[in-house]
This record gives structure tokens, C-alpha cells and sequence, in this order.
């Protein structure tokens, strides 16, 4: 098929075309010309095609979409609202996102040996979620926090889902954030874990993160149902299987607008355009009216932060003071203009940076004035 | 029609077609023209192509020509800095993945405003082993450096509102690649580039403003332009777009907020498809994340990421060598590879067919299970090659160790997490 579409494209421009040696096999061939068309063809007089001389106006290529991106609300309940989603065009001077892409930071139920960078901002509170959050929150401006309960996994610490819902109850008692509440990736686990995390969370719209084809979806989908949460559904960047996780999602009884999906993020180096591709297919999808992927996107932009050139001590390569936070910025900004509506991240100054990105999301094209830069090659 | 077909891909070329009349060979070149134009600048030995695309979103063909990377100089600097950053610009390269990643172009920047000044440093560019893009607004000191490097067929940055008709005489008269700059207006910007090809200037780079403080409407810019080129073919529009994140240093002037500022202005215009930038910060550390992006979009996704799978020997393996486990996503088996040689580590390395997945990704996925690995001992035949029995699989597969165990009978040991630390593991496991 894609052969036939770029000979198509191919024979645009052209106005005759002659085929030598045409040969076809077929067992029955029918034609059919519509008979609208046909009388086209028999009445359009051939004109002579005239110069064109004049200078067509700039007007700004606006498309209009038959889809648009489901908006998930997360908080409410005792807290902040958050809206993601809501998108009815590609891009900002089309039409405004009604709600700028979130940035959630990390914590973490255990303390982790996180790279040097982000041991200076919350090496004071990695002993303790309750202090991390709001250090997140009272110092760096968090709009979200995602408590990543990697102590349950049964390699880890094997924490018991109680302990795992005690923490996610501190959390929800100390802060006013909407809260993603995320599994270890242990598939045995999560399910379980996230069951029990969301009963004590009732009412609060938390995301559950996640749910994937390899784990009992159906537990975690109903755990949202049950206690008024909404899902993360993760497939490993592949449409086709974002498309049916879904629907398995739906047919359990989630909305659109109870699902995010998280096509996967890969970092900046190790293969972040498998992620920009597949999240740049979905959005499309989703404007073009594929109900089955018209949800916010998420990622987990600390992914990054697993880059050796965002961390390795390397006196060649400079501090990873700045390499590291760099390489995570990259990462985000990527993402987030192929769609993403939630970045999961963990450096304040990644954070403060593509904070600065998403608020022109919302604004309208030249609504605000921009600094002269006519005589820059002076003045810089 | 596989060569119809190869032509469209550019896989092919016109000139492999020994049965074209020379008419019908324009036909088939303006048919084939790219929706972006390509230009070339630089001598014949030192040529920078850039533009080129045909597509809006890098999964519909692939991206052509990498985004060219400048670093700018200006003319005020004294002689020893001047040299001393030419000098940094040309050496400036950083390995990843097999390649050698380097910097493509020199701005120089008549800061001074004086026509003398200017014309003297480009003198001193006249042997610099990049091309080189002269940015003044001043046509009497554009044609001074034009005198002294028109063979290495520079870049004349900009034409303007201004001076529109001086810049484009002398684009036609030193036949150099013309950059019109209309900063944030569409609409001017359309028209001028109608009248500067309407007087005989082909060769044309556009540039709607890098405004650092509002990100918004420059990438509206940058995509709108594109979206006109590639899918109205509008005229006026299909051209390479330039972006200046150089020009965060106007708000800032802290060092590192700028070198960061400035990356980042970088990624955004990358992604916002800028066929080339100017840059000011010469820090690896600034400068390694915007190589290693340019690397990822620019990699033909028709073409597999993927290397082929089964045994790959390091060293002078005998009975005794370790045997490693790894994937045949080409990233991650690079990385590895490049890690054991640089450790002289001497080994087996068994490369997994996980469909081109990094280990993290085919663990999730499933295609790095116990019985694919099973299957992979037996195929390449290592149970022959070694008489131990002892896999190390990357640290990040330990959660399928088990299943590794149980379906190979191999005891499996589980190696770092980083292959970096490959060399070092394995001193440390003879011991």
C-alpha cells in the first residue's frame, strides 16, 4: 500500500502519464465511474490555465480537527485540581490548549542512590516521602507529585501493600497536590499494592500507575472505578498496543476520561525518537477521532537521569551539575512538543525550565511582546 | 517502478538514468524537488548541505540533512581569544554510539559595525576548516568579508526590511546562499521572499526571529513555515529555517543559566525543525546533549536499529572467557561493544534478537525471556566454545534471572547496570 501512495504523490504534479508494457491479472475486474463524475468529464470545457501573478496574502495554516484530546481531571476531593488534556488542535496558533502540560516531581517510599545532582536538592529529605514531597512543593513550586512505591517490589523490600497505603496516606495528609501513586514494576505486586493505595485514597482522583498487558489490569481499572481514581496505561511504545491496553481499560469500565496513557519514554541517546514517533502518532490519531487514543499523554521524563551522560563522573564531559539536569531537559522538551500533557521529573531546575515551555501552551500566538532582536548581531 | 520508488526515497539519483532527454530529466527534477530546498554552502572539499525535508513528522519518511551547528565569534575579540576560540570550535567533537559528532560551521559576527574590523577577521578565517556564515546587516562590510572568503562560499546573514536589495546584489554577484531575516512577522517575511526570488536569488535561508522570551510564537513560526513548505508548497516558504539560540545571552548574563538557557533554546528550535543554528557556548557539557538529539532525529527510521543477532567474540577468547548477554538494539549494543574495548576486556557476548529493544524496554515487553535466551545458548553454539556454564546478564534483566536459570540450566550472574562498568566487573569476577 505504501508504494501505491508514493506513486500517487509521485504523479501530483503530472498532467499525462504514457505506461509501456502494462500488463494486469485479475479474475474479474469491474469498473465503476461515478456518474457525478462523469458528467464532469464530459461537460468541463478545457481552459486555458492562467498565470499566476499575483501575491497570495500570508494567512496562517489552520487545520480543523474532527477528534480532540479527552481532559482528565486529577485532584478535587481535599485538594487541587488539575486538568490534562482538552487539546482540539496540534498547535497554539491553531487554537490554545485549554490546559498546559503538568510537571509532576519524584519521590520516592525509600531513599535511592540517585545521582550526585539530585542528592544536593532533596538529600535532606530522601529518608522520608512526607518531607520530600513538600520540600517539593514549599520550595520548588510542585503542581504534582508522583510517590513511587519501589519498596513494595518482592526484590526490593517487599513492602506489604498496608505499609505502601500508610505512606500514600501521609503523603495525601501533608500535601494539597493531585498525587500519582506508583507501583514498583513488579507485576505480581503493583496490582495489590495499587488496590489498596486507592481505597485510602478515596475520592482524592489520584493516577494509578500503571497498568500494562502483562499484569492484572483489571485490578487496578476497578480500583479506579471503585475509589474514584483515574489510570495510567503504559505500553511499550507501540500504537497498536497502546490502542488494545485501551480498550481492555475500557471495557472493564473506564472512561477516556479516567485513562492517561503512557506510551513509554525513552531518554535523549537511547532511542527518545522510538518515543517522539510513536507519541507524535497518537496525538494525530486522537485529532484525527481514534477514540481509542484520544487520551493525555504522560511520561516519565526521569528516565533520563538512567543516561550515563547524565550522571557518570566524567572530567571530559563537564559537571554533571549541569550535564545531568541538561540531559533531562532535553528529554522533557522533546516530549513535551510531540504532546505530552504530564512529565514526571525530578531536578528543580529541569522542572523550572520546562515549566517556562509549557505556560506558552495556553497563550495565544502574539498575545505577548517580545524583546526587539532586529540588531542582535551588535548588541549581543 | 522499484526505481520510480528509490528515486522518491533518494535512494536512487536522476543521474543513474541513462535514457533521460535533457528536458524530460528538468521534468523529473522539479518533480523530485524536495519540499524544502536543499542548499549547499562551504568550498567544494568543505560542503554543509542543509534543508531538504520532504515531511512534517519524522515518521512518515525520515528528516534529511542534519541541523548544522554554528558557533559564533565576533569581530571585537581580541586576536589571542579569536584564535583561541576558532581553535576550540574546530576540535570540539564527542563519540557516541560509533560516531564522531562535530560542530559543522563558524558565524562571525560583526559586532563592531565596521566594515575594516570585519574584512580583518575574516581574513583570518580564510583557512578555518568549517564553512562560514557572515552575519552583518551592514552591506559595505558584508562585501569586505565577501572579498576575502567568496571561495569558501559563505553564508550572508541577513537580508532585511533594511537593506533587501544591496544583500541580494551581492548574493547574486558572490553567488553565496542569501539568509533574509524578518523578525516575527509572516506576512513580510512571504513577501520579501517573493521579491528576492523574483530578482534572481535562488539560494534562500529563513529566519523568523529566535525570540528567547517568547518560545510560543517562535516555534509558531518555525512550524508554520514548515507546514506551508511541505504541505501547500508554497513558494515563498520552502526554504531551510535558521534559529539563534545564541540569542539567549541578551537577557542573561549569567554563564551557566546562559549555556543552559541556550541548549535548551537549541532542542526547542531542533524540534520545531531549524535546518541550522548558531550557538555562542563552546562547554561539552552544553553542547553533547544537542549532538546527541541531532543524532536521534536524524536516523532513518526505515533503516533497522538494529544489529544482527547471535555471538560476538572481544579479545583473545578461549575455553575459559566469560560469557555476556546483551540485545540487538543497535544503541544498546554499540554502547556495550564500545565499553568492552575500551576496557580491553577479553570475552563472549551472546546479542539477543529483542526485535531491536533495549533491555529495559524488552524485560517490559517480554522478548528477553528464558526461553529466547535458551534458544539463543543453542543456536550459536557456545555451550562448545566454553566449558563453564555462567551468563551475566545486564543488571537491568536481573528481574528475569530465574527464568533465564530454569530454561538454560546456566547459572546466571548479574551484571552492572551500566555496561561502562563491564571492564571493571569482570577483573573483579576473576578474582
Amino acid at each position: 500500500m505504501d508504494k501505491i501512495l508514493e506513486l500517487i504523490k509521485l504523479l501530483e504534479n503530472t498532467e499525462t502519464v504514457e505506461i509501456k508494457e502494462f500488463r494486469m491479472d485479475f479474475d474479474e475486474l469491474e469498473l465503476h465511474i461515478a456518474p457525478v463524475i462523469q458528467e464532469t468529464i464530459e461537460s468541463v470545457p478545457i481552459e486555458p490555465v492562467e498565470e499566476k501573478t499575483e501575491i497570495e496574502e500570508f494567512t496562517p495554516p489552520t487545520k480543523s480537527y474532527p477528534g480532540k484530546v479527552t481532559q482528565v481531571k486529577l485532584g478535587g476531593g481535599t485538594r487541587k485540581t488539575i486538568y490534562l488534556g482538552g487539546q482540539k488542535a496540534l498547535y497554539r496558533f491553531e487554537e490554545p490548549q485549554p490546559n498546559p502540560p503538568t510537571i509532576a516531581f519524584d519521590v520516592f517510599d525509600i531513599p535511592l542512590p540517585l545521582p550526585r545532582p539530585i542528592r544536593e536538592h532533596f538529600g535532606d529529605v530522601m529518608e522520608d516521602p512526607v518531607e520530600w514531597a513538600k520540600k517539593a512543593i514549599n520550595k520548588y513550586n510542585a503542581d504534582m507529585i508522583t510517590l513511587h512505591l519501589i519498596g513494595t517490589g518482592s526484590r526490593v523490600m517487599d513492602k506489604s501493600p498496608r505499609e505502601a497505603a500508610k505512606n500514600v496516606e501521609d503523603v495525601l495528609q501533608a500535601v494539597d497536590v493531585p498525587l500519582v501513586i506508583s507501583g514498583s514494576g513488579d507485576p505480581e505486586k503493583d496490582p495489590i499494592v495499587l488496590e489498596k493505595a486507592a481505597e485510602v485514597a478515596e475520592d482524592e482522583r489520584c493516577l494509578l500507575s500503571a497498568a500494562n498487558l502483562e499484569l492484572d489490569y483489571k485490578k487496578i481499572a476497578n480500583a479506579a472505578i471503585n475509589y474514584n481514581h483515574a489510570v495510567l496505561a503504559w505500553a511499550f511504545t507501540d500504537l497498536n498496543m497502546q490502542k488494545t491496553l485501551n480498550k481492555y481499560l475500557m471495557n472493564e469500565g473506564l472512561k477516556q476520561e479516567d485513562i492517561v496513557m503512557d506510551p513509554t519514554t525513552c531518554a535523549l541517546g537511547y532511542g527518545i525518537e522510538f518515543s517522539i514517533d510513536v507519541m507524535t502518532r497518537i496525538r494525530l490519531a486522537a485529532l484525527r477521532g481514534d477514540t481509542d487514543l484520544q487520551m493525555p499523554m504522560s511520561a516519565g521524563v526521569t528516565n533520563a537521569w538512567s543516561s550515563r551522560e547524565a550522571w557518570m563522573k566524567k572530567e571530559e564531559w563537564g559537571p554533571t551539575n549541569y550535564r545531568g539536569p541538561l540531559w533531562e531537559i532535553f528529554t522533557g522538551i522533546s516530549l513535551m512538543l510531540s504532546g505530552v500533557d504530564l512529565l514526571m521529573m525530578l531536578h528543580p531546575t529541569s522542572v523550572k525550565l520546562l515549566k517556562e515551555v509549557s505556560e506558552t501552551f495556553t497563550q495565544e500566538y502574539k498575545s505577548i511582546e517580545s524583546k526587539d532582536i532586529s540588531n542582535w548581531i551588535t548588541q549581543l | 517502478m522499484a526505481f520510480a520508488t528509490k528515486l522518491m526515497e533518494k535512494e536512487a539519483s536522476i543521474d543513474q538514468c541513462p535514457l533521460l532527454e535533457d528536458n524530460e530529466r528538468e521534468k523529473l527534477e522539479n518533480l523530485l524537488a524536495p519540499a524544502v530546498k536543499e542548499i549547499e554552502f562551504g568550498s567544494d572539499e568543505q560542503k554543509v548541505v542543509i534543508g531538504g525535508d520532504e515531511v512534517l513528522y519524522r515518521y512518515e519518511l525520515t528528516y534529511y540533512n542534519p541541523t548544522a551547528l554554528a558557533i559564533e565569534v565576533n569581530d571585537e575579540l581580541p586576536e589571542k581569544e579569536f584564535e583561541k576560540k576558532i581553535n576550540l570550535i574546530e576540535n570540539i567533537s564527542f563519540e557516541r554510539t560509533g560516531e564522531l559528532l562535530t560542530l559543522d560551521a563558524i558565524a562571525l559576527r560583526n559586532k563592531s559595525e565596521n566594515p575594516e574590523k570585519f574584512k580583518f577577521k575574516a581574513q583570518k578565517l580564510k583557512n578555518s576548516k568549517y564553512p562560514i556564515i557572515l552575519c552583518s546587516f551592514n552591506p559595505k562590510a558584508m562585501e569586505e568579508a565577501l572579498k576575502e572568503l567568496a571561495e569558501k562560499r559563505p553564508i550572508i546573514y541577513a537580508a532585511t526590511e533594511n537593506n533587501l536589495e544591496s544583500m541580494a546584489t551581492l548574493a547574486l554577484k558572490y553567488e553565496c546562499p542569501l539568509t533574509l531575516f524578518v523578525p516575527g512577522n509572516l506576512k513580510k517575511m512571504k513577501k520579501f521572499s517573493r521579491k528576492l526570488q523574483s530578482i534572481g536569488v535562488k539560494d534562500l535561508i529563513l529566519d523568523p526571529g529566535t525570540f528567547t522570551d517568547n518560545k510560543g510564537d517562535t516555534m509558531d513560526n518555525f512550524v508554520m513555515i514548515r507546514r506551508l513548505a511541505i504541505e501547500n508548497r508554497d513558494e515563498d516558504f520552502r526554504f531551510p529555517l535558521i534559529g539563534i539560540p545564541a540569542l539567549v545571552r541578551l537577557n542573561n548574563t549569567n554563564k551557566i543559566e546562559n549555556n543552559i538557557r541556550e541548549a535548551s533554546m537549541a532542542a526547542i528550535l531542533m524540534n520545531r525543525y531549524a535546518d541550522i543554528m548558531i550557538l555562542s557556548g563552546t562547554e561539552i557539557w552544553e553542547l553533547m546533549p544537542i549532538f546527541t538529539l541531532r543524532q536521534a532525529l536524524y536516523t532513518d527510521p526505515r533503516k533497522p536499529q538494529s544489529v544482527d543477532p547471535g555471538i560476538y567474540e572481544f579479545g583473545d577468547v578461549d575455553e575459559n572467557s566469560p560469557v555476556l548477554l546483551t540485545t540487538n538494539f543497535s544503541l544498546t549494543y554499540y554502547t556495550v561493544e564500545g565499553d568492552i574495548k575500551s576496557g580491553n576486556s577479553t570475552c563472549y557476548l551472546l546479542v539477543l534478537d529483542t526485535e531491536g529493544r533495549a533491555v529495559d524496554v524488552s524485560v517490559a515487553g517480554g522478548q528477553l525471556n528464558g526461553t529466547a535466551v535458551a534458544d539463543l545458548i543453542k543456536d550459536t553454539g557456545i555451550e562448545k566454545k566454553v566449558k563453564h556454564r555462567n551468563l551475566i546478564i545486564p543488571g537491568l534483566a536481573a528481574p528475569v534471572s530465574g527464568e533465564i536459570e530454569d530454561a538454560t540450566r546456566w547459572e546466571v550472574i548479574i551484571g552492572p547496570r551500566d555496561s561502562s562498568e563491564i571492564p571493571e566487573f569482570l577483573k573483579n569476577l576473576e578474582k
